[in-house]
This record gives structure tokens, sequence and C-alpha cells, in this order.
């Protein structure tokens, strides 16, 4: 195109992209800030490979094998994984019962004050914010302490487990279903709220059918981090195979913590093969 | 009257203005085209009728109310009342062209009856009787990713048929389809305007169409109206002042339906099917 094309008086783009400054210090600044942050960390990942370290390592590692194949400890194991797993699929189901109506109300694709904007603008903000709020303090807390503090309440066992994974994951579930939300393609949502549509005609006619494949394996992503996560609740006595395991570490019984993990292994494996599954089906 | 913009105009955030002044009125039931060059203000127009944007300066009313006084369940009712057919149809891709229709009366709908009919589909018969005059009956059951551009169109057309408001707003409803169907589908849109009393505006880009079809044309240029006329009072000059392209084709869409020799500066004659 040539510039006469462009009318007169009209300031011609200059021929540097405007955006290198903004970029360029951006990255300056990343820079500067995670330095210190490594420094802070104590990261020298060279420690790792000095001569007595990776004996010391060594020892540990040799201490799991062979794994573990008793019978009577098969069983444990067995009865340990239904339990995990029972454990992290109530806690999500009770979590996604937490997070689903949170999210509709946070997310900013479902407003339709901001539509014009038109009247209630302030007190859906307001909401917004105060739901948000909810679910950023639901997740501030690790799900280890809601463990310590329901064991405390319920006593030792699987229950304390699954409120401590519902109050947390409730808390991350609902953050990223808002953002999930927020990030699809919200056109078909508000075209439908410009046409009168209540806020859960717009969710489950434009939002959830454009979403649903993010929804579905970020929800089976969390399904399994929870299973990861009844580990470390186990140690505070809430059940599971982290139970177990936290028995097979204290008696110092490697080949057994090693068959726990082969365990873990094989439960990933299974969440991996589900999110598959579920994506193709929703495809 | 159905729909009038009293010295309306629009900033959008960004600081840019889209429109100035602008002062129109439709009456209940009336028919317009508005036709202009890219990025004239004629989608901005399109939305200040539809609600969706609300003017920087001046008054909107929409069948009798100002949506901008109304409290939230009153403008959403008045929506209901307000059929958009999008430029680019906003229908996610994995919804069924049932599903896809159906929505076009979430507005008057209550939330369960919306929620079931996702489940068991409400209405398939009014479904298939909205696609019939887009020749797209028989793709009831399909999803609408197994669809061409095309046909995504006017599907987006079906569900404001199906909808049957009060207004109907058209930003570019064919820009997507070839000469006939483009015909054919403004044609539906004006057959349900004329059978259910609707006010129809529609901004096109092809010229012909909007002189075959509507009896009243507005043309938009840099954010300003430069002519809101009857289309039998539009002359060639005009159209030409409007697009800047003396002694140039007139973007169109080349249907053989214009009589008129559209280089010839004088008051174009038409036949015009449908506006008597």
């Amino acid at each position: 195109m040539s510039v006469s094309a462009v009318a007169p008086g009209a300031a011609l783009p200059a021929l540097r992209d405007p955006a290198l400054r903004t970029r360029l210090t951006a990255l300056v600044l990343a820079v500067v800030v995670l330095w210190p942050l490594l420094a802070l960390a104590e990261f020298h990942p060279w420690a790792l490979f000095g001569s007595d370290n990776l004996q010391v390592m060594a020892n540990f590692l040799a201490g799991f094998l062979p794994l573990s194949t008793a019978a009577d400890f098969l069983a444990l194991l067995g009865k340990a994984t239904l339990e995990t797993l029972a454990i992290a699929t109530a806690g999500i189901s009770l979590a996604f019962v937490i997070a689903a109506p949170l999210a509709v109300l946070a997310t900013r694709s479902l407003a339709v004050a901001r539509i014009g904007p038109g009247p209630g603008g302030i007190r859906g903000a307001a909401a917004r914010t105060v739901v948000r709020g909810v679910l950023t303090a639901l997740r501030s807390v690790p799900e280890v302490v809601w463990a310590l503090v329901f064991v405390r309440a319920l006593g030792l066992g699987p229950g304390a487990g699954v409120l401590a994974l519902a109050v947390t994951y409730g808390g991350m579930l609902g953050k990223v279903y808002t953002e999930i939300l927020e990030s699809a393609d919200t056109r078909a949502a508000r075209a439908l709220l410009e046409a009168g549509s209540p806020r859960l005609g717009a969710l489950f006619y434009a939002l959830v059918p454009s979403a649903a494949l993010e929804l579905a394996s970020y929800t089976v992503y969390r399904w399994e981090c929870a299973v990861r996560a009844s580990v470390v609740m186990g140690f505070v006595g809430a059940g599971g195979l982290g139970q177990l395991m936290d028995q097979s570490m204290k008696m110092l019984n490697g080949g057994e913590a090693s068959s726990i993990l082969l365990t873990f292994l094989a439960l990933v494996v299974v969440a991996d093969a589900m999110s598959v599954v579920i994506r193709r089906v929703l495809a | 009257m159905s729909l009038r913009l009293t010295d309306a105009g629009l900033v959008h955030a960004n600081g840019l203005r889209a429109l100035r002044d602008v002062s129109l009125a439709l009456a209940r039931g009336e028919r317009a085209a508005v036709i202009g060059p890219s990025g004239a203000g004629k989608t901005t127009l399109v939305r200040l009728l539809g609600a969706s944007l609300r003017p920087s300066e001046g008054q909107v009313a929409i069948l009798d109310s100002d949506p901008w006084q109304l409290s939230a369940g009153e403008l959403r009712r008045l929506r209901a009342r307000i059929g958009v057919v999008h430029q680019s149809p906003p229908i996610p891709p994995r919804l069924r062209v049932v599903t896809a229709v159906l929505a076009g009366r979430i507005g008057s709908w209550s939330t369960w009856k919306a929620l079931a009919s996702l489940i068991v589909p409400r209405d398939i018969a009014g479904v298939r009787e909205a696609l019939a005059p887009l020749d797209l009956a028989d793709r009831v059951f399909d999803r609408c990713d197994r669809l061409s551009g095309g046909q995504l169109q006017r599907v987006g057309i079906a569900r404001v048929l199906y909808q049957e408001p009060a207004v109907i707003l058209a930003d570019e409803p064919v820009s997507a389809l070839d000469p006939t169907l483009a015909d054919q589908s403004v044609g539906a849109l004006v057959a349900a305007s004329q059978a259910s009393g609707a006010t129809l505006v529609a901004s096109l880009h092809a010229v012909d169409l909007a002189l075959k079809w509507f009896p009243r044309l507005i043309g938009v240029k840099a954010g300003e109206i430069v002519f809101d006329r009857p289309t039998a009072a539009v002359t060639t000059g005009m159209l030409h002042e409007l697009y800047a392209t003396e002694g140039r084709v007139l973007p169109q869409q080349g249907i053989d339906a214009l009589d008129a020799d559209l280089r010839a500066d004088n008051v174009l004659v038409l036949k015009r099917p449908g506006c008597q």
C-alpha cells in the first residue's frame, strides 16, 4: 500500500514496533526479579552430583528394592488403594459441588450488567469480588492443614481426608473454572445474554459447549492430584495409601514403599487414560 | 415508534469515535437497510439499536422504552423481543443445529424450561419450520461443526426466525453466502418481518441486495448518516459518493435483480418483490 493512500493529516504509524520497548523491559525485569529468588531458594543443583551426596542417595534408593509382594501386605495395599480412590473421588465430587456454583457467580462471561453497561453493574462486580475472595480463602490453606483440623474433629480415617480435599480443591476448581469460562469463546454467551437469556441458559447453551473439554480435563487432572494429595494427608492420619506409606517408611521398609509408589504410578496412568476417554467422548 | 435514535453518538473505550449525531426513527414493521463502506459504523449502529451498546451521547428508544432506564428484569424482557443475526454466527461448534435454533427462544423461556430442552428438545417441528426457508430442514440433528460457514450463518438466521422477535436486527447477515443463497436468506428475513410485523434493520455490504429487498436505505459513512430516504429516491450518484467509488463498481452480491443501470446518474427504478 502506498503512502498516498492514507488520508491527509492522519499520522502514519512509526516503522518501529511500538510494543518492542515494553517487551524488552518485561524481559529484563523478569531476570532481575527471578535471580535473587533462585538464590533465596538455595537452588544449587550441582550439589546433587557431589560424590558424597550421590552415595547417600544411592543407599537410600537401594533400600527400596526388591518390591514387597507378601500376600498380607498386598491385601492391605489393595484395601488402601480402594480407600484412596474413594477419598479422591468423593473429595473431588464434593469440591465440584462447591466450585461449580461459585464459578458461575464469579465469571465475568455471564455478567449481563457488563453489556452496555446496564443496571446492577456495581452490585455484580462486588458479588464477583466477594466470591473470588471466598475461592482464594478456600484454596490458600493447604489440604494437609485442613486434614489436621478435620482429623481432630472427626477422628483418624478417610472422612477427614474427603473434607480436606473438598475444601481446598473446591477453591482450586472454582478459580480455574471461572478462568476457563472467561477464556473460552464468550461471543456465543454474550449473544444469548443480549437476546434476554437467563444466566444458566447462557451457561449451558453457550459456555459449557465451548469449554467442555477444558473443564473435563482439568477436573480429571485435579482428581489425579487428589490421589497424590491423599498420600500427604495419610501422613497425618487421614487414611488411604498415605497412611500405609507412612507406616512403611517409619518401619524403614523400602520394599513396601516402592510397591506403594508403583501403585501410584498405575493410578496416574489410569487417570490419564480416563482423561483421554472423556475428551474423546466429549469431542 | 419501534426504533428511535436521537442525536446518538458512540465513542469506544479506546477513544475511537464510531458514531456521531445519529438520529433516525423506524415505525413498527418498517424495513430498512444500512449501507456504507467498511468501518463506517454500520455494526455499531445495529448494536445501539439492539441494546448491546450504550450510546455515549443522545438517546435510544426500542419498542417505546429507553433500554438504559429499565430495571435488569425489564431490560431482559425487552432484549428477548430483539432478534440479532450476527455476521459470524455466535454458535459453539459442538452444539447441534436443533439446540442452536431452540436457543432463539431462551429469552422467553424459564431457566428450567431451557435446561430441560437440552435433554429433550422441546419443539423439533418448530425448528424444522424455521430451517425450511433456508434450505436446511434436513440438518436438524447435525452438529454445527459439520456445517459449512454459509450453512452456519443460515442457522444463525433460523435462530432469529424461531425467536419471532418484534425487532429483527441483522449485521451483515449474508456475508458468507453465495449470491443465490444470500438473496434467498435476506428474502427469508423480509418474509418473516412481513408475516409477523417485525421491524427489520439489516446492514449489508452488497448494495444490490439492499436495493432489491428494502424500501428504505440508510447510508452511513465515517460514523454519520449521509442519507436516509426511500430506496426509490436514492440516486446512483449518492451511492457512488457514499462508497467514494466514482467511475468504479459498487459492492454487489452479483444477482441479476437490478433493472437499473448503476452507472447512470438517475433515480433508480427497481423491481422489488415483497415491497409494494
